[in-house]
């Protein structure tokens, strides 16, 4: 699989998760109690044996540099190829490229420099833990231009809705990409493209001033290409808004969905971290969570997502809610529906309680 | 070039007394404290303490200890000129031989040691449970003008026929030394951690490999000759927990000394971090009917059981209506449903069949169970 490289295109990604995405961009957003929304992504590249990965990254990237540092825990700390984070540099004078295609053609060394012949292109609100590793078999195959990763829903959910979705025919060939509200075929923004094909469309793009890769070069360019599309397996979770954030860390509690994100494939890759166990104290008590390590917890938590040093002190009920990284929740307060995001530290003796629907978010480093 | 001082961790050792527990693996590699390794304790001191110089002596079974060791990259110390070493024994053209004892594993390293031309050596082992400040030690030792620098620990009275004891003056000047006394003097207890002027270990070590009839130790050997000679000699007197973790009583005792929130030590201290590897396995699942109290878990476990006063390592199943208490439950262990374990050690990788009970109450110290010893406990049925 030495000949596929990666790319990891946030260009179009952009404050998706309100208080969430105040700081930093969406792929950075904390997810599943231990991860970041990128994680699945760059863990699949990974684990797909794809040894180079680029990001295109625009704004509030600090926390994502900050969580994927030299590449490390993806095994992309390497002395050829490994992690490479693009932020905007415009370097060209002469450029005219808008868009994501202002990145395509700032980097066109990073595709330059390869040995790989195919590119594998994905953003980050697409969370599963299946490998590439099919689709590109298939794609060499085919001799495609372009293979399609998708997704067949069972019932389209407000998350899919903003998806393209795909038509085809009886050989995998695509026919068509839409946004019929009634198909539940659905693309999951990653695919594998010819790294020639690519650069051809690039060069094609920035002469007719398209301002999006994928629909101004692959979309519009259907008829003179080639493009399969292959289905995702396992675990398929978009998550592109607080609302469909905070139902795929609920659904992640139900023991079927953990294991098929969790245990099905290889593992997802984070940032290691140097926390202790998860401490329960006497007077604890914990139900139908999710909690990573370096927890005190004292009080009662129920069907809810602790991230990594979490205090939950005495007399205190956390139910569905997500709590991140380092919150303290003092003595006496009762949560229910709730996103605190990291830092928080909730005063003794208060009530916070927002809909399933409407959780209530609190952005990073407060006390309230 | 020239460092202060290095650091020289004992971790040779075989733990007899651990029995199923190193079986396979050197004492310092035993899995501890639901995440760590024994040695883990030792190497954060030390990058703690900033001593970066630390050569690592391995004799005993050390696959899984210098696989664990690596480069030293979790505890910092992983680094151009210094670093974390390990020395096993070699042979070269003067042939060789394993290392005889704690002194005689330092003689065989001299070259190691100077190359960095130190002032001090401070010499530690990998099999103690403790949080401690090497630099204000090595501070001590400096004030006292000393040329041995031992560290010792106050232990109650009636316990003192168990450790060296240490005689000394007010200015905690040491007078004597006493292996295991009947009737102790004192109950300040050397902690097997020590500090000597280079020049003067170095001396010491090399009269002491010329002795035929030496055992090559420091307690037996290097302190008593020292002492005899009259080099000055202090006690540096700890403050805080240690525990030597030599019998499995004492390896089970320590955790749940873990549990205890009034400790000293404290894994969840920002000040003094404790560091190891960390994996990938996901966040802990605590199921709609466990019961957790008074415990610590790692990632990737399942809990559907009870689990109350035990320490259970990464990716552990606890199947419905199981209960564990007082108990340690390493890495990778299934524990199927309707089992009961009780002041148990279950190392790694051992699936308990439903319905086991696993009882180490009735015995004299906890039971160590593996993979072979498994089958000596009947399905009985859950008492409750």
């Amino acid at each position: 699989m030495g000949d596929l490289m990666g790319l990891i295109n946030l260009e179009h990604e952009q404050d998706f998760l309100e208080e969430l995405t105040y700081f930093r961009c969406g792929a950075a957003a904390p997810f599943a109690g231990r991860y970041r929304l990128v994680d699945f992504t760059l863990s699949n590249m990974v684990n797909s044996g794809v040894s180079e990965v680029a990001i295109f990254t625009n704004s509030k990237y600090r926390s994502l540099m900050d969580h994927l540092g030299t590449g490390a825990d993806w095994e992309l700390a390497r002395r050829h190829g490994g992690l490479f984070i693009l932020p905007p540099d415009w370097n060209d004078p002469t450029d005219v490229s808008r868009g994501d295609l202002k990145h395509f053609h700032n980097n066109r060394d990073y595709f330059h420099r390869s040995k790989a012949s195919h590119v594998v292109i994905s953003g980050s609100q697409f969370i599963s833990n299946a490998h590439y590793k099919k689709a590109f078999k298939l794609h060499l195959e085919r001799e495609a231009d372009v293979t399609c990763i998708t997704t067949e829903v069972d019932t389209l959910e407000p998350e899919h809705m903003s998806q393209l979705r795909i038509e085809h025919d009886n050989d995998g060939w695509v026919t068509g990409f839409t946004n019929d509200h009634e198909n539940k075929h659905v693309f999951t923004n990653a695919y594998i493209i010819k790294k020639e094909v690519l650069l051809k469309l690039l060069d094609e793009c920035i002469a007719y001033h398209k301002d999006h890769f994928f629909l101004g070069g692959v979309k519009e360019n259907l008829d003179s290409l080639a493009v399969q599309y292959i289905n995702s397996e396992g675990c398929s979770i978009f998550i592109n808004s607080i609302k469909s954030f905070y139902k795929h860390n609920m659904n992640l509690l139900q023991p079927d969905n953990y294991r098929s994100l969790f245990f099905k494939n290889e593992f997802i890759r984070t940032k290691i971290s140097n926390e202790p166990p998860a401490k329960y104290r006497e007077s604890s008590k914990v139900t139908t969570s999710m909690l990573a390590n370096g927890c005190v917890i004292d009080g009662e938590v129920s069907g809810s997502i602790l991230f990594r040093g979490v205090k939950v002190h005495k007399g205190t009920k956390v139910k569905n809610s997500i709590v991140m990284q380092r919150c303290i929740i003092e003595e006496g307060v009762h949560l229910e529906n709730v996103i605190l995001d990291k830092d928080v530290r909730i005063t003794a003796g208060q009530t916070f309680i927002g809909s399933k629907d409407k959780p209530f978010v609190v952005a990073k480093r407060q006390t309230i | 070039m020239k460092k202060e001082c290095v650091a020289m961790l004992l971790a040779g050792g075989e733990g007899k007394r651990l029995g199923l527990l190193t079986k396979t693996l050197a004492k310092p590699a035993v899995h501890f404290g639901g995440k760590y390794r024994i040695i883990d304790f030792t190497l954060s001191n030390c990058s703690n303490s900033s001593v970066h110089t630390v050569g690592v002596l391995t004799q005993y079974s050390p696959m899984l200890l210098n696989k664990h060791i690596g480069i030293g990259k979790p505890w910092d110390l992983d680094r151009q000129e210094d670093g974390v070493s390990i020395l096993s024994p070699y042979t070269a053209k003067k042939g060789g031989s394993w290392y005889k004892g704690t002194a005689d594993a330092i003689y065989q390293n001299i070259h190691y040691i100077d190359q960095y031309d130190p002032e001090y050596i401070l010499v530690i082992s990998g099999d103690h449970i403790y949080q401690m400040d090497y630099a204000k030690l090595i501070e001590h030792h400096k004030e006292k003008q000393s040329d041995a620098t031992i560290s010792v620990i106050e232990v109650p009275w009636k316990e003192a026929s168990r450790f060296g004891i240490l005689n000394t003056l007010d200015n905690l000047e040491i007078y004597e030394f006493d292996e295991k006394p009947e009737t102790p003097k004192n109950n300040l207890a050397s902690m097997g951690i020590y500090v000597f002027n280079w020049k003067a270990l170095r001396q010491y070590l090399m009269e002491d490999a010329n002795l035929t009839d030496s055992d090559h130790d420091f307690g037996k050997d290097i302190i008593p000759a020292m002492l005899n000679d009259g080099l000055r000699m202090y006690a540096y007197q700890f403050e805080g927990y240690w525990k030597d973790v030599g019998t499995i009583q004492s390896y089970w005792e320590a955790h749940m000394d873990l549990l205890e929130e009034d400790l000293s030590l404290s894994l969840n201290s920002k000040e003094w971090r404790t560091y190891s590897h960390d994996t990938n396995y996901p966040p802990q699942f605590i199921g709609e009917y466990a019961i957790i109290e008074n415990s610590l878990i790692n990632s990737g476990c399942w809990i559907n059981g009870k689990v109350t006063n035990s320490i259970l390592f990464e990716r552990i199943d606890v199947g419905a209506n199981s209960s564990i208490n007082e108990s340690i439950i390493h890495p990778e262990v299934r524990i199927n449903s309707n089992c009961l374990i009780k002041k148990a050690i279950i190392m790694e990788g051992v699936e308990i069949p439903e319905g086991t009970i696993i009882d180490g109450e009735k015995y004299d110290e906890p039971l160590v169970i593996n993979s072979e010893n498994i089958v000596d406990f009947q399905k009985e049925g859950v008492e409750r």
